[in-house]
């Protein structure tokens, strides 16, 4: 059906966004949020605005997010949602441009729908790429294969505290960008690690593939700091909370993006 | 056969801590470095003369160690076969869960950290947690789901009392796996100086190790002294199964012991779609940590569950049982709420012992059991806790 490869799509996304001088937008949405009704719009509004699009599939125990993610996966699964609604959105909408849509799910609800069909149908549904947040670099063998037989990217994550080593050893991964997480902690935190610019630095030295940097990014200001060191942006919990106050989530990160320089 | 295959999943679990294909690290990569740590720790702590002289020191003359073993007459003559309680009631704070507690906070000491957080279901292991605490002097956070700190408020009293802040978790399903949620997002947030003190055999590797190795004192103590007592082996080792913790404890010292049988007993709750079964009702996914057995739906939602008693009242299981129930070493069966209370009323009356809901469930086991295929036989029966912090859940639910 694609003619281009979907590793591609990714790596164009942040092309796009250093020819123009500016990192790329990477907001992250939750599949039924808010509301099932609402969703394809929301995701349609966003991903005219954004680079990539990270989805996340609402899971019953996401230990990795704070309060605001969690309450708003709890709503969603009491909607209903699940990886085949979220992939029927995806469909009816696979003829829209955009941005490149990216998976975040916890493993288990992979595991119930069979890890290589899970892989496959996200691929036929557009997914360019699938962070797993329970599942870290060591622990991803099984995931990688079949990623890698659909041609999706499998994106690795790494923390302040990820040691040099295994720093390297993750930095090593072939396609996709690299997650960087911009805290020790959950979503939702309100600060950046102290030693930000260091980290960002030793991860830059670890690896040839784009870096993202997320996890309690609500400022321009952040935004900016960020961008000294990293390829793409990630908002998460700022923007779920600016969708449930009712804003536009389009002029919401439109307000983030730093202006572009060349 | 059945001794190779023992030896091949009770010993300690591989590189990735695997337990045959069940266990690993499934945690956010914030975490992933600290639990590294953790093991090597463990591996440098456990077989150390020092650290084991100190727990072994802790478990004498703080805990109350060993145990008693109780050979229940009267129970013997009612249900028709040779019953043996370890005494796990009679530990500190009133339940197993001190074993592990005390042995976790020398180790958190030991490495240097300078506070802990805990997770706890009935309540049981927040005291334990809270007390081995108080005695090391670690402060200490305990995450409790709400539903969970309402039917246990005793025990919510007592930790406070040994100076633990107690965190009412409303999130979830407000009981034990909405706790552990918590407690784990907390560790995240402080993966240096925080030592996360799990409650149970459960999460990602190296708990279900360090905890089976904390608690097999149960089980060494009891077969020495169903040896020196009754001059042989039980025919079955039978005990309750929240997330494993007193039964793998028990179970571990019988390993190479072919012919005795282990059974756990899970919490059947209602009946089915209504119970904490895990392993009997559930099948195998990722949660905390761990891939094992657990209760979900279709799309690996982890599904509410339903106990009478608060600490068997969890989807998961930890994933040396998942092994163990897959090679068949051990079997799991499941008693529901009012079998166990059944058990409870019978227990305390015919042997002036009062038992946990949760080790309740092992006697209703144990019950059906010598009515079955173990009549007149040795049947050795974990009694994991008192029941004292059950009053209260006994007298609405059946009036006593
Ligand atoms: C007395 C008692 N027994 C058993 C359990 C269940 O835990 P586990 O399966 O880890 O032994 C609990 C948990 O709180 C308990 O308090």
């Amino acid at each position: 059906m694609k003619t281009r490869t979907r590793t591609d799509e990714l790596q164009r996304a942040f092309e796009r966004a250093r020819s123009e001088g500016r990192p790329a937008c990477m907001p992250f949405v939750l599949a039924g949020h808010p509301g099932k009704a609402r969703f394809p719009d929301v995701l349609g509004q966003v991903a005219a605005v954004a680079d990539v699009v990270e989805i996340g599939l609402p899971f019953s125990d996401p230990v990795a997010d704070g309060p605001a993610l969690a309450r708003a996966a709890r709503a969603a699964l009491a909607e209903g949602v699940s990886l085949n609604w979220l992939l029927e959105v995806l469909h009816a909408r696979a003829h829209e441009a955009g941005a490149a849509l990216v998976l975040m799910s916890y493993l288990n609800p992979l595991l119930a729908h069979g890890l290589d069909t899970a892989v496959r149908d996200l691929a036929e549904a557009g997914v360019a790429g699938l962070i797993v947040p329970d599942v870290p670099f060591e622990e991803s063998g099984e995931l990688a294969v079949c990623c890698a037989r659909q041609d999706l990217a499998l994106i690795p994550l790494v923390s302040p505290l990820t040691s040099a080593p295994r720093l390297a050893r993750i930095g090593a991964t072939e396609r996709g960008f690299l997650y960087a997480v911009s805290r020790t902690g959950i979503t939702g935190g309100q600060t950046l690690a102290t030693d930000l610019d260091d980290y960002l630095t030793r991860v830059r030295a670890a690896t040839k593939l784009p870096i993202a940097c997320g996890f309690g990014i609500r400022s321009r200001a952040q935004v900016e700091r960020i961008r000294l060191h990293a390829d793409g942006f990630v908002v998460g919990t700022a923007l779920i909370e600016a969708i449930e106050r009712g804003d536009d989530p389009a002029r919401f990160l439109s307000e983030l993006r730093p202006e572009t320089r060349s | 056969m059945i001794r190779a295959h023992t030896e091949l999943l009770l010993s300690p679990p591989d590189a990735n801590g695997r337990f045959g294909s069940f266990g690993g690290r499934f945690v956010p990569e914030v975490l992933f470095e600290a639990l590294l740590g953790l093991e090597e720790a463990v591996r440098i702590a456990l077989p150390d003369p020092g650290f084991r002289a100190s727990y072994a020191q802790e478990l004498t003359s703080f805990v109350g160690r060993p145990t008693a073993l109780t050979h229940a007459r009267q129970l013997s003559e009612a249900w028709g076969a040779e019953i043996w309680l370890k005494r796990e009631d009679l530990a500190h704070t009133g339940a197993h869960k001190i074993n592990n507690a005390v042995g976790q906070a020398l180790l958190a000491r030991r490495m240097g950290k300078t506070r802990v957080v805990a997770e706890t279901g009935a309540g049981q292991h927040g005291v334990a947690t809270a007390a081995a605490c108080a005695r090391i002097g670690l402060p200490c956070r305990v995450y409790m789901g709400a539903i969970d700190a309402a039917r246990q408020s005793v025990n919510v009293q007592r930790m406070e009392l040994f100076g633990a802040e107690v965190v009412c978790v409303h999130d979830g399903d407000a009981t034990l796996r909405a706790a552990i949620d918590e407690a784990l997002r907390a560790w995240a947030e402080e993966p240096s100086e925080t030592f996360y003190l799990i409650g149970s055999a459960v999460g990602p590797h190296p708990y279900p190790w360090l905890v089976r190795e904390l608690q097999s004192v149960i089980g060494h103590e009891a077969r020495a002294a169903l040896l020196a007592q009754a001059g042989a082996l039980p025919d079955v080792a039978v005990a309750c199964v929240g997330g494993g913790s007193n039964a793998i404890g028990l179970f571990h010292a019988f390993r190479d012991d072919a012919s005795v049988d282990l059974v756990g007993v899970e919490a059947g709750g209602r009946g089915p779609g209504r119970d904490a079964a895990s392993i009997g009702s559930g099948s195998p996914g990722v949660l905390h940590g761990a891939y094992s057995f657990l209760l979900q739906d279709n799309s690996g939602q982890v599904r509410e569950t339903h106990s009478v008693s608060a600490g068997l009242d969890y989807p998961g299981v930890g994933p040396e049982h998942a092994a163990l129930a897959a090679s068949g070493r051990a079997s799991y069966v499941s008693a529901t709420d009012e079998e166990a209370i059944a058990a409870l009323r019978e227990c305390a009356r015919l042997e002036g012992i009062l038992p946990a809901l949760e080790s309740s469930h092992a006697l209703a086991g144990a019950r059906r059991l010598a009515h079955g295929n173990f009549r007149g036989k040795r049947i050795l029966v974990n009694c994991s806790g008192r029941g004292d912090k059950d009053l209260d859940i006994l007298r609405t639910e059946c009036g006593a």
